[in-house]
């Protein structure tokens, strides 16, 4: 069985891209199961959802505390929360944003991918500046990054679930798909490195 | 047709494929997405139903009583504050036969506010007369609701259909639905043998002396008795259309099993996990799965634990100053039975906290180093 984290904040399509991603994967041939956690619902608070998918039926039934990978939704979270927190050993940590400010200490032992999602989004007209809706963006990603689901499962599933901007979505999913940053494992202080004082 | 939904959305289906002609709600998180997909089947015409928007959960139930009486089916949901604002009419429900049914989502009750899962609620209306029945996943809460009106039909009594908040109300996963065709085959239209009706007047609910009042106190007690043949009954159709079947209990491996899990709800699920772990290791432990509440299937109780050393109940739920419900139901259940095992009582999972397979394993070896329960109730992960 694989648990998937997605962290992101209220109003992003957190809890849309752990429910369209599970559909996918569903599509794909898997058992999936796939629910938020709910704390206190308003836009801008922190958000957390999870996808368990597998090859038979799923009985697990708890919060997801030690997931496989992660999804970080919006980079402003790094300074906030632990990202990887229970995260397993050489898990994905797959990141909004463009890899250069991202300090890579927190992330030793694990491997990291980076998708430029706000900026997907905006060019496939998906959402403002102020507030891009990447979740589609970042399904693409992760499907590149995990080699799953295929990406035409989740054409399917957006084709069948957005349909009034299916057409910017399936571009947004493809583009991150083609545009992800796949680092990979990020080894404990093992190189000078590209360390940097992040972007606080 | 096998469709990745949430739990939520399993009742909504289940509604829309009953037929459901009145629908009466009042908003509470977290029992809100069932009834926003049936306004929608409402309002969008996919549902040929009446959906009255009231002012309380307290009016909710008092419109369905008045529809259910004038001879439709009906539906509302709740959770919590709202089912406990319904308590009084909960009593007029059955008093007055009406076969209601009902999706409860289980929620705390306040104060300290807390939106997450927790089964007082519900337990708490067991003396109410309604059949209660609890579910394990998205599956059983659809199967369960469509049973639910079968039942409800044909003892004249009403039924709560019960789930956990968000570990299933809110997750999704595969759910087969079933075709109307298959549905109608096993839930024909209501036809009520009562009703208001202009053309045949009748009184309802109007004085009635102590020796009349106590006969029909007795009949519901047995419509009750009779519920647990006709759930059997009804399994056994529900097979024949769609081969899947729950029974009032389930029994997992309780045959040789020296110490017996009792659990309900979405625990279950959970636990079915920990049971192959400890059977991989060779511990002898079984689950006794809780579906129906009311009736309490006493003599399948007495049963499936007859050959256990040791019964270990997790209750996500307390009665103030007793223990949990489902132990005391236990206990009671087995108290006239010579040789019975002592009954471990465990609190877990009370306001949301997560029932780990950790938590379960540790309930395991507790039981299994303790000879005798020390506590009526020991509290688990505070």
């Amino acid at each position: 069985m694989l648990e998937i984290r997605f962290h992101g904040r209220g109003g992003q399509g957190t809890v849309v891209a752990t429910i369209l991603l599970a559909k996918a994967f569903f599509r794909a041939g898997y058992q999936v199961q796939s629910f938020p956690f709910f704390g206190v619902e308003r836009r801008g608070a922190p958000v957390e959802a999870y996808v368990r998918l597998d090859k038979e039926k799923i009985l697990l039934r708890t919060n997801v505390n030690y997931p496989d990978h992660v999804v970080v939704q919006d980079q402003t979270l790094l300074h906030s929360i632990s990202v990887t927190r229970g995260l397993k050993p050489g898990g994905w940590v797959l990141i909004n944003g463009s890899a250069a400010p991202i300090e890579r200490k927190p992330f030793e032992g694990y491997r990291l991918a980076f998708a430029d999602a706000n900026r997907i989004a905006l060019r496939n007209q998906l959402g403002t500046r102020t507030h891009p809706i990447v979740n589609t963006a970042m399904m693409g990603a992760f499907a590149r990054m995990m080699d799953m689901p295929p990406l035409d499962a989740i054409r399917a599933v957006i084709e069948e679930e957005i349909p009034d901007t299916h057409k910017q979505n399936i571009a947004a999913a493809e583009d991150a798909y083609r545009e992800v940053q796949l680092l990979g494992l990020i080894e404990p202080a093992s190189a000078p490195g590209p360390v940097t004082a992040g972007n606080s | 047709m096998k469709r990745v939904i949430e739990g939520s959305h399993a009742v909504a289906e289940a509604v829309r494929l009953a037929g459901v002609q009145v629908i009466s709600a009042y908003p509470i998180t977290p029992q809100t997405h069932i009834v926003e997909l049936l306004s929608e089947y409402c309002a969008s015409g996919i549902m040929d139903a009446r959906f009255l928007r009231v002012e309380s959960e307290h009016s909710a139930l008092a419109a369905l009583i008045g529809a259910q009486s004038c001879g439709v089916r009906t539906f509302t949901a709740t959770s919590s504050q709202g089912l406990a604002l319904m308590h009084e009419l909960l009593h007029w429900t059955s008093g007055a036969r009406l076969p209601i049914v009902m999706a409860e989502v289980n929620r705390a009750l306040a104060p300290g506010w807390n939106i997450w899962t927790d089964q007082t609620d519900s337990l708490a209306q067991r003396d109410t007369g309604w059949i209660q029945l609890y579910c394990e996943d998205g599956q059983e809460v659809l199967d369960s609701m469509l049973q639910a009106y079968r039942l409800a039909e044909r003892v004249y009594l009403p039924v709560m259909v019960v789930l956990d908040a968000f570990y299933l109300s809110h997750t999704y996963e595969p759910v087969d639905v079933p075709a109307e065709a298959d549905v109608d085959r096993f839930l024909p239209r209501y036809e009520p043998r009562f009703q208001v009706d202009t053309e045949n007047p009748c009184a309802f609910g109007q004085l009635v002396p102590p020796g009349f009042y106590m006969k029909m106190r007795q009949n519901i007690a047995m419509a009750m008795d009779e519920a647990l043949v006709r759930f059997d009954q009804i399994q056994e159709e529900f097979y024949g259309i769609f081969q899947r079947r729950y029974g009032p209990v389930e029994a997992i491996s309780c045959n040789d099993a020296e110490i017996i899990l009792v659990t309900s709800g979405t625990a279950t699920s959970t636990c079915r996990l920990v049971l192959r772990k400890l059977r991989d290791r060779g511990e002898k432990v079984g689950i006794l799965k809780m579906k129906l509440f009311r009736p309490f299937p006493v003599a399948m109780v007495r049963k499936a634990t007859s050959r256990a050393k040791k019964i270990a109940v997790i209750d996500r739920n307390f009665s103030f100053g007793a223990s949990g419900i489902f132990a005391q139901e236990l206990r009671a259940a087995l108290c006239n039975t010579p040789g019975r095992p002592p009954v471990f009582g465990y609190i877990a999972g009370i306001g949301g906290l997560d029932i780990t397979m950790e938590l379960l394993e540790e309930i395991y070896w507790k039981t299994k180093e303790a000879a005798y329960p020390e506590n009526e109730s020991v509290w688990m992960g505070v």
